[in-house]
């Protein structure tokens, strides 16, 4: 049973990595409007060249 | 005319260095995606905008420039050729503290959930391993790991409950968080002392799985105000509450309401609604205080007289030194009798903390015998002690501490959706008991502006006319006509006569719109008064045609006669208390069919008649408007305001709908009846779960298995029928 030594450190590192990954998330403002993130991804306005005709 | 200059100064923040300068927007019109980008792109590519992003859950708009290159009226202004409406958040009302706790929730909970996943991980191994083969270092491996994951993120998860029973214990009361904290406690302590014994039973996972779930609830029921209390705010900012402040130098500058302090002079245009109380320094008009005092009437006004905020200003332009409370207006009563109605307002219990009384000493009371029992049998202390605590963990009011605000979760939801916003958790308990409703009259039972009652008399044709003669006028009434003839296009050469109407010419004719004197209709309008004694009249004259006389008068809501209606048929009985003359509430009153109606009431007079009915034994619902209501809304049982209402009974008021109709009334009646009726419900399961679970414990047979499988179950049956308070719909029809 010595590997439980390693991989439950492993184990428990790789939530606790999660857990940071999402409190930084959380901090960053990531989930503070969830309907606009929903429709961003639709749209290409990173697409320089269409600016001019993005009157819709 | 002396334009003010709009001074965005005060709602603009600096950002990172000197140049940048940041403000937050709420944006009317938002329908869908298309609109955030167009405004996204249509800002952010004027010169200066570093950053221009909208939030779409929210409607706000968050704009960040560089200050050299361009300023906030240029932003604006390209909002509104966009076709947006825009109004900045008044900083002085922001809450930051509220978004501060949410994250704080939500971290606290993600922690939790990080915690209690992983213990379970390890506990699961552990009841295998129990079952079969493990060896007493590899469990203690794993109680120890157990132990380094749970002790700090109890202690930091946790803090939302203990605060909060620390607070209730140094009041004087039990809250659901004072068995939840010793709960916790004592089923971490037990685990540690189990630890060091190399004890085959621990109790880490359903400590910190108690714990999970109770943020869960703690979280959804934040939010779920938080998201009500945001869209008030939009409300608020988008009503624009600024006034123009007159500086030292005569110049005129457009301001937040809560930079202008007492003794600073304000102007208020003819046709503005009046932003701060004051008294007139300059000026005269006439001016509408149905918002203030429910009179439907235009009052006169002249130097020395007391305005108040939330007034409609009539034709003239008025200068006013603005007062602060404690110098004897209306303002200084209205806050007096509001504190005294706060404090006198017998604290509700709410039905958690009720159950809370009654569960805490039983459950400990329960924990304590069967340590005394089990020690007197002669199992030795330590074994007794290690039951006794068991039942405090089986317990644990984790279906108790969910039934409650899942419910208010649900049911605030589906409020929010039709219509009806909750400015406290308690209201729908509170709200679900109301078996008297005392109505206020204007801006309430009636809708907060008038409108044309004698329509059928108006010969055809003239509406027309008068609407665009009257877009010349600045009077209140002009502007209700001229919107209720839909007029687009003002005569050429019209002419305001102040304190007589609008003429104009139309070829040879000479159209006239005014008071009944200045058109020549003295008769005519005898006639139509006599019809309709408590409007206000304006006449309109074309040239040698008879002329017409318009009678306005705030209507009743449109669904008024339906929803008193459907009210009595839920066996509610309903008064009118008013501020208005007896003879314009007893119209409605006959109308509606109430016959306990009283008018001319005085604010103090309203909260004593509320009194009254309360000292009887009735659960008063106030539902009311003006600020002379806000007191006896403070005083009521619990308060309903519509969203037209002044701001300060907006803010008493336990509940606010939107909207034109009176409906939300009985939808919120239906609805927080139906969710109280399931917060008993769901009361009860906790109670008969714990009968089951309370003699196993007693008894010595809850493991940690167990103790995790019972608490998880229950909380998930309650949770489950907590989404019972969504199902069916309301309507006026069903009782």
């Amino acid at each position: 049973m010595d590997v439980l030594l390693f991989t439950i450190p492993v184990a428990l590192l790789l939530g606790f990595v999660f857990l940071m990954a999402f409190l930084w998330a959380l901090k960053n403002g990531q989930f503070d409007d969830l309907d606009g993130a929903a429709n961003r991804v639709l749209l290409d306005d990173d697409v320089e060249d269409r600016q001019d005709d993005a009157g819709h | 005319m002396n334009a003010p200059v709009r001074d965005w100064a005060a709602f603009v923040t600096a950002g990172e260095d000197e140049d940048t300068a940041r403000l937050d927007l709420a944006v009317e019109g938002i329908t869908c995606a298309a609109c955030m980008v167009e405004i996204e792109r249509g800002l952010g590519t004027l010169p200066g905008v570093t950053r221009a992003r909208l939030n779409l859950s929210t409607h706000r708009l968050a704009l960040e420039w560089n200050a050299r290159e361009t300023g906030a009226a240029t932003l604006i202004a390209s909002l509104e050729r966009l076709g947006y409406r825009a109004h900045p958040f008044d900083p002085g009302r922001r809450s930051e503290a509220e978004l501060a706790e949410s994250r704080m929730l939500m971290r606290a909970l993600a922690v939790a959930a990080f915690s209690a996943m992983n213990i379970m991980l390890l506990s699961v191994s552990v009841w295998a391993g129990n079952a079969s083969d493990m060896s007493v270092a590899t469990r203690d491996l794993f109680h120890w790991l157990s132990a380094l994951l749970a002790l700090p993120a109890a202690a930091y998860a946790g803090r939302p409950f203990y605060l909060s029973a620390a607070r209730a214990l140094r009041a004087g009361r039990l809250n659901m968080d004072v068995p939840i904290t010793i709960g916790v406690t004592l089923a971490l302590a037990l685990s540690v002392m189990q630890t060091v014994q190399h004890a085959a039973h621990v109790y880490y996972e359903s400590a910190m799985m108690l714990l999970f779930f109770l943020l869960i609830g703690r979280w959804l029921d934040h939010n779920m105000r938080r998201r009500t209390r945001a869209f008030a705010e939009n409300i608020a900012a988008l009503r624009a509450e600024t006034a123009i402040l007159i500086g030292d130098d005569g110049g005129l500058a457009e301001v937040p309401v809560s930079a202008v302090g007492a003794g600073e002079r304000v102007l208020v245009r003819p046709g503005e609604r009046v932003s701060v109380d004051g008294v007139v320094a300059d000026g005269a008009s006439e001016i509408d205080q149905s918002l203030v005092t429910g009179e439907t009437g235009l009052v006169e006004i002249a130097p020395g007289a007391e305005v108040y905020a939330g007034t409609l200003n009539g034709s003239g332009q008025l200068e006013i030194r603005v007062v602060a409370a404690g110098s004897g207006t209306l303002i200084e009563e209205v806050n007096r009798l509001l504190d005294n109605a706060m404090q006198a307002k017998s604290r509700y219990m709410q039905l958690a903390d009720r159950a809370a009384g009654l569960y805490a000493p039983l459950v400990h009371g329960a924990a304590l015998l069967t340590f005394i029992g089990w020690w007197l049998a002669g199992v030795g202390w330590q074994p007794a002690l290690v039951i006794a605590i068991s039942v405090l963990i089986i317990t644990c009011p984790c279906a108790l501490g969910l039934a409650i605000p899942a419910v208010q979760v649900v049911a605030s939801g589906v409020l929010f959706r039709e219509g009806v916003l909750i400015n406290s958790g308690d209201a729908i308990e509170r709200l679900a008991v109301a078996d008297t409703i005392v109505f206020d009259k204007t801006g309430t039972l009636t809708l907060p502006a008038p409108e044309i009652v004698n329509a059928d008399e108006i010969p055809a044709g003239a509406l027309d006319g008068a609407a665009r003669l009257a877009l010349s006028s600045r009077h209140p009434l002009a502007a209700i006509l001229a919107a209720a003839g839909k007029a687009k296009l003002p005569f050429d050469k019209a002419e305001e006569i102040a304190g007589s109407g609008v003429a104009a010419g139309f070829g040879d004719a000479d159209l006239r719109l005014g008071s009944p004197a200045f058109c020549g209709a003295e008769a005519e309008a005898e006639a139509v008064a006599a019809r309709h004694p408590t409007a206000s009249l304006i006449a309109y004259r074309a040239g040698a045609n008879p002329p017409v006389v318009f009678a306005l008068e705030q209507a009743l809501r449109e669904d008024a006669v339906a929803v008193a209606e459907a009210l009595r048929r839920r066996g509610l009985a309903l008064h009118i208390m008013s501020g208005d003359r007896p003879a314009a509430v007893a119209g409605i009153a006959a109308e509606l069919g109430i016959d306990d109606w009283r008018g001319g009431l005085k604010p103090t007079e309203k909260i004593a008649a509320i009194e009254r009915l309360r000292a009887a034994g009735r659960n008063v619902l106030m539902v009311g408007d003006g600020l002379n209501d806000a007191p006896s809304l403070a005083a009521a049982d619990v308060s309903l305001s519509p969203v037209t209402a002044v701001s300060v009974s907006q803010a008493v008021a336990d509940c606010v709908f939107m909207g034109n109709r009176l409906a939300p009334v009985v939808t919120a009646l239906d609805l927080t009846r139906r969710a109280h009726r399931i917060m008993k419900e769901n009361l009860w399961i906790a109670a008969v779960y714990n009968f089951i679970a309370v003699p196993l414990a007693v008894a010595g047979f809850v493991t940690p298995l167990v103790a995790a499988a019972a608490m998880s179950g229950s909380s998930i049956v309650v949770t489950l029928n907590a989404w019972r308070a969504r199902l069916g719909r309301a309507g006026l029809g069903e009782a």
